[in-house]
């Protein structure tokens, strides 16, 4: 690509991308494209909110349908240009760029990846069937379709696997796919395709997971390789180049990698900045019931393992304690039980870890409703989510605990028995209020941020009456 | 008698097909069958053999030990049992330098590591060769060697090579691996608990081995499998097809998914359930062909799942509709003895209760599979899996002797797995013994033919050994023709 000045409007357009793959390009190349300096910038961007969405919305637990309007509202959002014919072109120039951004690091290229990919399935369930089948071609696909006979030798081994999972037996006529197991690791997992010697038959309506994996593994190579180019081109950029153009492009590519463009509760509320002595008070009033048992818990025992100490650690820096509250916290519990020595040589390091300030220096983001309803709680552990993990009567008991009456009770256990765990939180932060949430329970820090919004009035109100009662 | 006191250890002898469960401990070895009884003191124990009318039987009564392990035994072993060649052998997986093609780092790659007396732990252990392994070995006399993945680059120098972000220190190839372990099970055997094992229950190992092994070899084509008993209580995987040493973590764990039926913990109530209107042809196939055999010609009667009341209501608990648990529940509260002691009470049981379940006549939801989610509950192959999610998972070494129970861990072969007994497996003073009682003969094929351990090796050899070095020499002229075929195009005229 060739960066030119703003006068220039320019753009040949040869990719071979485009050309076999009119509406979902594979980015195997960068295509030979002028870009303009302004564009360079704002393309990424554009695409960054695209990609930040995706993230947001994985993190709080989306299900599939919901994300798939997420991504196609995003991309109608961000992606347009006034011209209809550029909008493929900034859909490459965009990831290229953005790739050249993100190759630098392990982080950033797995975050990058994940999110093209991501951003690549939602896409990819969008083209009609032949984009979809020219996108297959591309992956030399088609060629492995299932001839007659051979799909006649297994066909009964089809019925079984579409009928374990709630689906017909396959038509004569169906289309399946013979490609090497390793390729769906997705469809094995669940047992949701026939393997035999090796071979995983896909059908149809799974293409979507194997073309997934085909471009992830595309793309992962080719960021490794864009990141050993990249370094070889700074080297040769940053002594040949013009000055001008190294301290117009260094800036821009810098900045794009640390943008954040949402909430993910990192940073926190202004209203939800709590300290240490309040604590105690909002532990009581605001904390859904996974951090209140964690930190009962923590009270209790003045120890926590590490599961524990992650998930609970991380929703306090959401929740707005910062770092020296947080150890004060800590260190108050903790050397307790294992002394000031102890908790300073080894927990105090894994506090200021999750801040951020030792090691990878990765800020760590609090855990959604999501990764940890999917945690795995073992002996001795306390983390996790309590209408997943517990037993129906610690269940019950830690409710009424925190409050719960019981006809609410009868309702929350009743989602719990059909798995919706986010659903019952939802209907235990209803009972405790007294008010109706209508977003749903999907993150920890939005049961406490959308509690205290609902207990602050309240409580401003009563220190605006202490006030004018002292006056 | 004598002062010390003196205990036999007695071995479950499957006579009949039926195992009959001895209390006392005693090494005896039957010549011929024998029924018998025991009594809970020794002396009149004794006293009953002796006068047992057959003549054939052999009494060994050998003195009690703590375990049948010492530490001081294995400096012994490694120094004339340990099979090193064998072992460097199948690690350099054809690399030996004799080919052009051969990598020669690639043995030195490999990660093994080595628990020494005293619980001290030595990770990243490498070495270039043959030698360098059983010297490293003799000298330091490892209670437990693990073996680790390939590396990048050797595994000794690796500090050398992880910068920052970009971590060059990485594990390219590891075989696929599987732990079963016997206290995974523990909720559905009654004979034993936790590392105790026997005959009784470890049908529950061989189920795994019969249905993991077909379905590697069936539904994902793989061909080099080695299984080895863990010398305790559960058994070993290794899957040594290159393909299957190049997976990634995410596929590892898919497989492993792929395996896994049971789920859950003791908050959960329901640990195996399986939905649709058809089983996977994989479950399906183990049902038919393992599970369901195995557990009505086998399971039922030995771990005795439905003769009393506690246990009965275990199963009762599985069924989902209550009308139809209250109904055998009424048939079996009653019926303390049938009418026909001949058939065993849990077979009839089970029939019942099968009869009741599939009969049809109650359609409710969940009822559908219900009979095959007993069946998977007390059978179907529970693995760890932790162990094979990972590349750079550690695993036990095989030919290692395990501390606790003194028995090495020897192959077991797939095809003869319902023969093979946890407890006639070569102990470490049993080894010694026989090596001194055949006096020093220096054998070419190593101290170990005269031994217990020459069959183990031979299966070793045998049976996956040199099939996958001929696998792997073949893989590796073609991958070198190939090289040699593109660098000739690309030059050419």
């Amino acid at each position: 690509m060739e960066i030119v000045r703003p006068q220039s409007h320019r753009n040949l357009f040869s990719s071979n991308d485009a050309v076999s793959v009119p509406s979902l390009p594979l980015y195997r190349s960068a295509p030979p494209l002028e870009v303009r300096l302004e564009d360079f910038e704002s393309f990424a961007i554009d695409r960054l909110r695209v990609l930040k969405g995706i993230s947001d919305g994985l993190s709080r637990g989306k299900k599939p349908e919901e994300m798939e309007k997420l991504v196609k509202e995003l991309w109608k959002v961000n992606m347009r240009h006034q011209h209809a014919s550029e909008v493929l072109n900034k859909d490459i120039i965009s990831h290229f760029v953005l790739r050249l951004v993100y190759c630098r690091t392990e982080d950033l290229r797995k975050w990058f990846l994940s999110m093209e990919c991501a951003l690549f399935r939602y896409r990819f369930r969008f083209l009609t069937p032949e984009a979809q089948r020219a996108v297959m071609d591309n992956f030399d696909l088609t060629c492995r379709a299932v001839n007659n006979v051979e799909f006649e030798s297994i066909k009964e081994k089809l019925g079984q696997v579409a009928r374990s999972m709630g689906q017909p037996s396959p038509t004569v006529d169906a289309i399946f796919y013979k490609v090497p197991f390793e390729e769906v690791p997705e469809l094995v997992a669940g047992r949701k395709v026939f393997i035999s010697q090796g071979y995983a038959y896909v059908a149809m309506n799974q293409v979507v997971s194997l073309v997934a994996t085909l471009f992830r593994s595309q793309l992962s190579k080719t960021l490794i390789l864009t990141n050993r180019v990249a370094i070889n081109c700074c080297r040769k950029w940053t002594s040949s180049i013009r000055e001008q153009e190294k301290h117009r492009l260094t800036p821009i590519v810098e900045a794009l990698s640390s943008s954040y463009l949402g909430p993910d509760f990192s940073q926190p509320r202004e209203y939800a900045e709590i300290s240490l002595k309040d604590i105690d008070q909002v532990a009581k009033s605001s904390f859904p019931l996974c951090m209140r048992h964690l930190f009962d818990k923590l009270k209790e025992d003045h120890h926590l393992k590490h599961g524990g100490r992650m998930q609970l650690g991380l929703f306090l820096k959401g929740v707005g304690l910062n770092l020296e509250d947080a150890l004060a916290f800590w260190r108050a519990e903790f050397s307790k039980k294992v002394g000031l020595e102890k908790f300073e040589k080894d927990y105090s390091y894994n506090i200021r870890h999750n801040y951020g300030k030792e090691g990878k220096r990765t800020d760590y983001t609090p855990y959604s409703c999501q990764k940890i309803i999917s945690s795995t709680p073992g002996a001795g552990d306390q983390h996790g989510c309590p209408y997943r993990h517990f037993s129906e009567e610690n269940l019950r008991a830690a409710l009424s605990r925190m409050g719960v009456n019981s006809r609410a009770m009868e309702d929350v256990m009743d989602k719990v028995r059909n798995r919706h765990y986010q659903l019952a939180c939802t209907l235990t932060f209803e009972a405790l209020h007294g008010m109706t949430c209508d977003a749903g329970i999907n993150h920890p820090n939005q049961y406490f941020s959308d509690s205290q919004k609902i207990l602050q009035p309240k409580k401003d109100s009563s220190a605006q009456n202490l006030v004018t009662a002292r006056e | 008698m004598g002062r010390n006191r003196l205990v036999l250890t007695l071995r479950n002898h499957l006579v009949h097909g039926k195992p009959q469960g001895l209390d006392i401990q005693g090494e005896i070895f039957f010549l011929s069958s024998c029924h018998h009884t025991c009594t809970s003191s020794l002396y009149s124990f004794f006293i009953h053999f002796s006068s047992c009318k057959s003549s054939s039987i052999f009494i060994q009564m050998i003195p009690q030990q703590e375990s049948d392990f010492d530490h001081n035994y294995l400096k012994p072993y490694y120094g004339k049992l340990f099979p090193f060649a064998d072992i460097f052998k199948w690690m350099t997986y054809g690399h030996d330098g004799k080919h052009p093609g051969c990598d020669q780092s690639y043995f030195g790659r490999r990660e093994f590591s080595f628990t020494l007396k005293g619980d001290f732990y030595l990770r990243f252990q490498s070495f270039n060769n043959a030698l360098e392994l059983e010297n490293s070995i003799k000298e330091k006399c490892p209670l437990k060697i693990d073996i680790g993945p390939v590396y990048t680059v050797d595994p000794a120098k690796r500090h050398a090579y992880a910068q920052g972000d970009n971590n060059v220190f990485a594990p390219v190839e590891r075989e696929l691996i599987f732990d079963i372990d016997m206290t995974d099970y523990d909720d559905v055997r009654y004979c034993c608990r936790g590392a105790d094992v026997c005959l009784n229950c470890w049908p529950l190992m061989t189920i795994a081995i019969k249905v993991i092994d077909t379905s590697l070899r069936d539904d994902f084509g793989f061909k080099h499998i080695l299984w080895v008993y863990s010398g305790r209580r559960g058994v070993h995987c290794w899957v040594c097809d290159g393909k299957a040493r190049r997976l990634t973590n995410e596929q590892r764990a898919s497989i492993a998914d792929y395996y896994r039926v049971y789920k859950g913990n003791e908050n959960s109530h329901k640990k195996v359930s399986l939905m649709g209107a058809a089983l996977h042809p994989f479950l399906a196939t183990s049902y038919t062909n393992v599970l369901k055999d195995y557990f009505e010609k086998i399971l039922l009667t030995s771990q005795n799942l439905l003769a009393t009341e506690e246990r009965y209501e275990k199963i009762l608990s599985m069924i989902p509709d209550e009308s139809i648990a209250s109904e055998l529940r009424g048939k079996w509260q009653d019926s303390r003895r049938s009418s026909s002691a001949k058939e065993d009470i849990n077979v009839v049981r089970w029939e019942q209760c099968k009869q009741l379940l599939q009969s049809g006549k109650h359609k409710a939801q969940g009822l559908r599979r219900c009979v095959e989610e007993i069946v998977f509950f007390f059978t179907y192959p529970r693995l760890d899996m932790e162990v094979s999610k990972h590349m750079n998972h550690l695993l036990k070494a095989p030919f290692c002797v395990h501390p606790k129970t003194g028995r090495v861990c020897v192959p077991i072969d797939p095809n003869q797995c319902d023969e093979f007994d946890p407890t006639t497996v070569p102990t470490l003073f049993q080894l010694l013994e026989e090596l001194n009682n055949e006096g020093l003969r220096a054998d070419v094929n190593g101290e170990w033919n005269g031994t217990s351990l020459g069959n183990a090796i031979t299966l070793f050899r045998s049976s996956f050994l040199e099939p996958l070095q001929k696998a792997c020499k073949e893989e590796i002229e073609r991958s070198y023709n190939l090289k040699l075929q593109q660098s000739k195009n690309s030059v050419g005229w």
